[in-house]
């Protein structure tokens, strides 16, 4: 099936010639009155036009998220639940289109918007307002006549800055247990997808207090300081790569408030031998786990990068992944049978072209693509699309220790346990894993041995709430997806009570 | 400010000059690089005003182009092996905090394996004055 592109007679998106802030309720016309085009990356073509906002915008998000957070951290749990579970009935209820708004704008296939990123938002945030109310405050009776009593207090308004590879996933991940925990939020999407988080608006809008959640669009130069810098946030929350997480956590430093930065990856997905020992369901599995290194097309954090394989099954193993590589199909992202879409943006294209001749420069072989890619269609002949490669090689080589955000897996081989341990370590990220055994206790020594935040065994990609995500060494501090996020949005206020008449006897 | 130094190990092309002075005109002074790795905007340099982002020791000087430094993480540059970078610009807006390089335009930094003999841009770059004074 073949959905219409947003904006089209017949399309379930619709699309307004311009979109504003989304302040306070209220549509807002950015204080400069400028905007900028939102361009689909399946065609280079434009979607939209969205507020070019600055730094007055970002003080206006913030006065509304001000005016809001009292009445919004007072609510019982039971009345933030509400609103977070009539927010996920909202999306579940658009998931179609806001699945295709999604697509369009990132560029990734319509087949995984519809299976993952929105019915995991839905989850999400149904998954924080069961959380939010099932928490209990705890205390401690420190002596018979005395008590500590813990209380979990909201921080009040948070910054949040999202990415562009998941622009509604990952806005869901940090807005779900901000709002559950009863804070506000001025949030910031990533400057080549604005878009859909408008959409989203549009859709929960009525369901959502003023002044809770709040959408400023713009340059990130321009209002990420703004925002993230700004003394009216009491946390900020990023992800995105290194130098400007380094940067979001010197401005939490100058103001005396937590952060949490979630950096990027480059990690190894490790395929024992054992996985051959049957030619049966597991085999097929852990090769489709192998191909999901070109899942969002490569632009994942997470994305299995690095292929290490046991030397013995090497040939044959990979090449049945070659095979399953050269079927992947490339086109439309609306087509619900297309598996890889475009890249989200020229730049990203570029890089990745870059990084593959590095890798050839470097000796790396290439075994499968290695080149822009054509698909169908003349209105995707400027659509940024590359080609799934396959690079092998060292792990010292480049294309192995750096993020190339795109469709290309470096594969290496290894000899026993402890070379692929050493292999897969020998990074500065520590994001994600994946591990393929038949042996289970083999599967827990390598997944306790990794450093890295996730360990996936026998799985790859699936991002469940419940499932603890962040990472290990430069990949970021903090973790999202579970509900020890409520403690990284709260305060804890303790009440020390004394029950007992007698004073101190010092004074 | 120090002088360039005949060590430094990042050049840049006239473009990237050219973006870097216009910069310096619009903010009424210097810029500077850091090179990120990771995620999203990852592998690109980050353009911010001088002193915005602060250095550490564990960040290493790679020069100054027109008075503006260069950095790179430690780790990030031992991971990385590459002993020369060149700054340029490409199409397109930077990602996360970096200053553009002009009108839709963001600097990128090159390998060695980019600008190799066989690579498009060498002519760009041989035909420049400029190309091998830092």
């Amino acid at each position: 099936m073949k959905y219409v592109p947003p904006g089209l007679p017949g399309s379930i998106v619709s699309v307004e010639p311009r979109y504003e802030n989304f302040i306070g309720g209220k549509w807002l016309a950015p204080t400069h009155g400028k905007y900028r085009v939102d361009l689909a990356p399946a065609t280079a073509g434009p979607i939209t036009e969205v507020a070019d906002s600055t730094p007055e915008d970002v003080e206006l998000a913030l006065d509304a998220a001000h005016a809001a957070k009292d009445a919004w951290g007072e609510a019982s749990t039971t009345e933030r639940a509400k609103v977070l579970n009539a927010i996920a009935d909202a999306i579940e209820k658009n998931q179609d289109m806001l699945a295709v708004a999604e697509s369009w704008e990132n560029g990734k296939p319509v087949r995984e918007t519809l299976a993952a990123d929105i019915p995991l938002m839905v989850d999400h945030f149904r998954y924080f307002a069961a959380a939010a109310r099932a928490e209990e405050n705890r205390s401690t009776e420190i002596e018979k006549d005395l008590v500590a009593y813990h209380f979990r207090e909201p921080l009040g308004v948070v910054g949040q800055i999202i990415p562009f590879n998941f622009p509604l996933l990952m806005a869901a991940w940090k807005l779900a247990p901000a709002l559950a925990a009863g804070n506000c939020s001025v949030i910031k999407p990533a400057s080549p997808t604005p878009w859909s988080i408008l959409k989203l608006m549009e859709t929960i809008e009525d369901v959502l207090p003023h002044g809770v959640i709040n959408v400023v669009t713009g340059p990130g130069a321009e209002i990420g300081k703004a925002l993230a810098a700004n003394p009216r946030i009491a946390k900020v929350s990023f992800t995105g790569e290194t130098v400007t997480g380094r940067l979001i956590m010197q401005y939490a430093a100058q103001n005396l408030i937590p952060s949490t930065v979630e950096l990027g990856g480059k990690s190894p997905n490790i395929f024992f031998n054992d996985v051959m020992a049957h030619d049966d369901e597991f085999l097929d599995k852990a090769i489709e786990g192998l191909v999901l290194y070109a899942f969002n097309k490569g632009e994942v954090c997470t994305c299995p990068s690095r292929a290490l394989i046991q030397a013995d099954i090497y040939d044959e193993f990979m090449a049945r992944c070659l095979a399953r590589i050269a079927s992947i199909r490339q086109g439309n992202p609306l087509d619900t049978d297309t598996q890889v879409g475009p890249q989200v943006s020229a730049q990203q294209i570029e890089k990745i072209a870059s990084y593959v001749d590095i890798g050839r420069n470097e000796g790396a072989e290439v075994l499968i693509g290695g080149q822009r890619a054509r698909v169908d269609g003349a209105e995707f002949a400027d659509g940024y699309y590359y080609q799934p490669t396959v690079l092998k090689g060292d792990n010292k080589m480049r294309v192995f220790q750096e993020e190339i955000f795109g469709p290309v897996l470096a594969v290496t081989t290894f000899t026993d346990d402890a070379d692929a341990l050493a292999i897969a370590n020998d990074t500065l990220y520590g994001l994600g894993a994946g591990v393929w055994t038949r042996d289970g206790t083999r599967a827990y020594k390598m997944g306790r041995g990794i450093k890295a935040g996730r360990v996936w065994t026998n799985c790859y990609h699936q991002y469940p709430a419940g499932a603890s995500f962040g990472g290990y060494k430069i990949s970021g501090i903090g973790r999202e997806n579970h509900l020890m996020m409520l403690d990284h949005y709260s305060q804890t206020k303790n009440l020390l009570v004394s029950y007992s008449t007698k004073p101190l006897g010092l004074f | 400010m120090s002088e360039p130094i005949a060590a430094a190990r990042i050049t840049a092309t006239l473009a990237a000059r050219e973006a870097i002075r216009l910069l310096r005109a619009a903010r009424g002074g210097p810029v500077m690089f850091v090179q990120s790795g990771g995620c999203c905007a990852g592998s690109t340099p980050m353009c911010f005003p001088v002193g915005e982002f602060l250095i550490g020791d564990i960040d290493v000087l790679l020069g100054e182009i027109d008075g503006c430094p260069f950095y790179i993480d430690r780790r990030l540059d031992q991971a990385w092996h590459q002993e020369q970078f060149l700054l340029d610009v490409a199409p397109g807006e930077p990602e996360d905090f970096s200053l553009p390089a002009g009108n839709d335009l963001h600097f990128v930094t090159l390998s060695p394996a980019c600008i190799l003999p066989g690579a498009a841009r060498e002519n760009v770059l041989s035909s420049s004055p400029e190309w091998n004074t830092p």
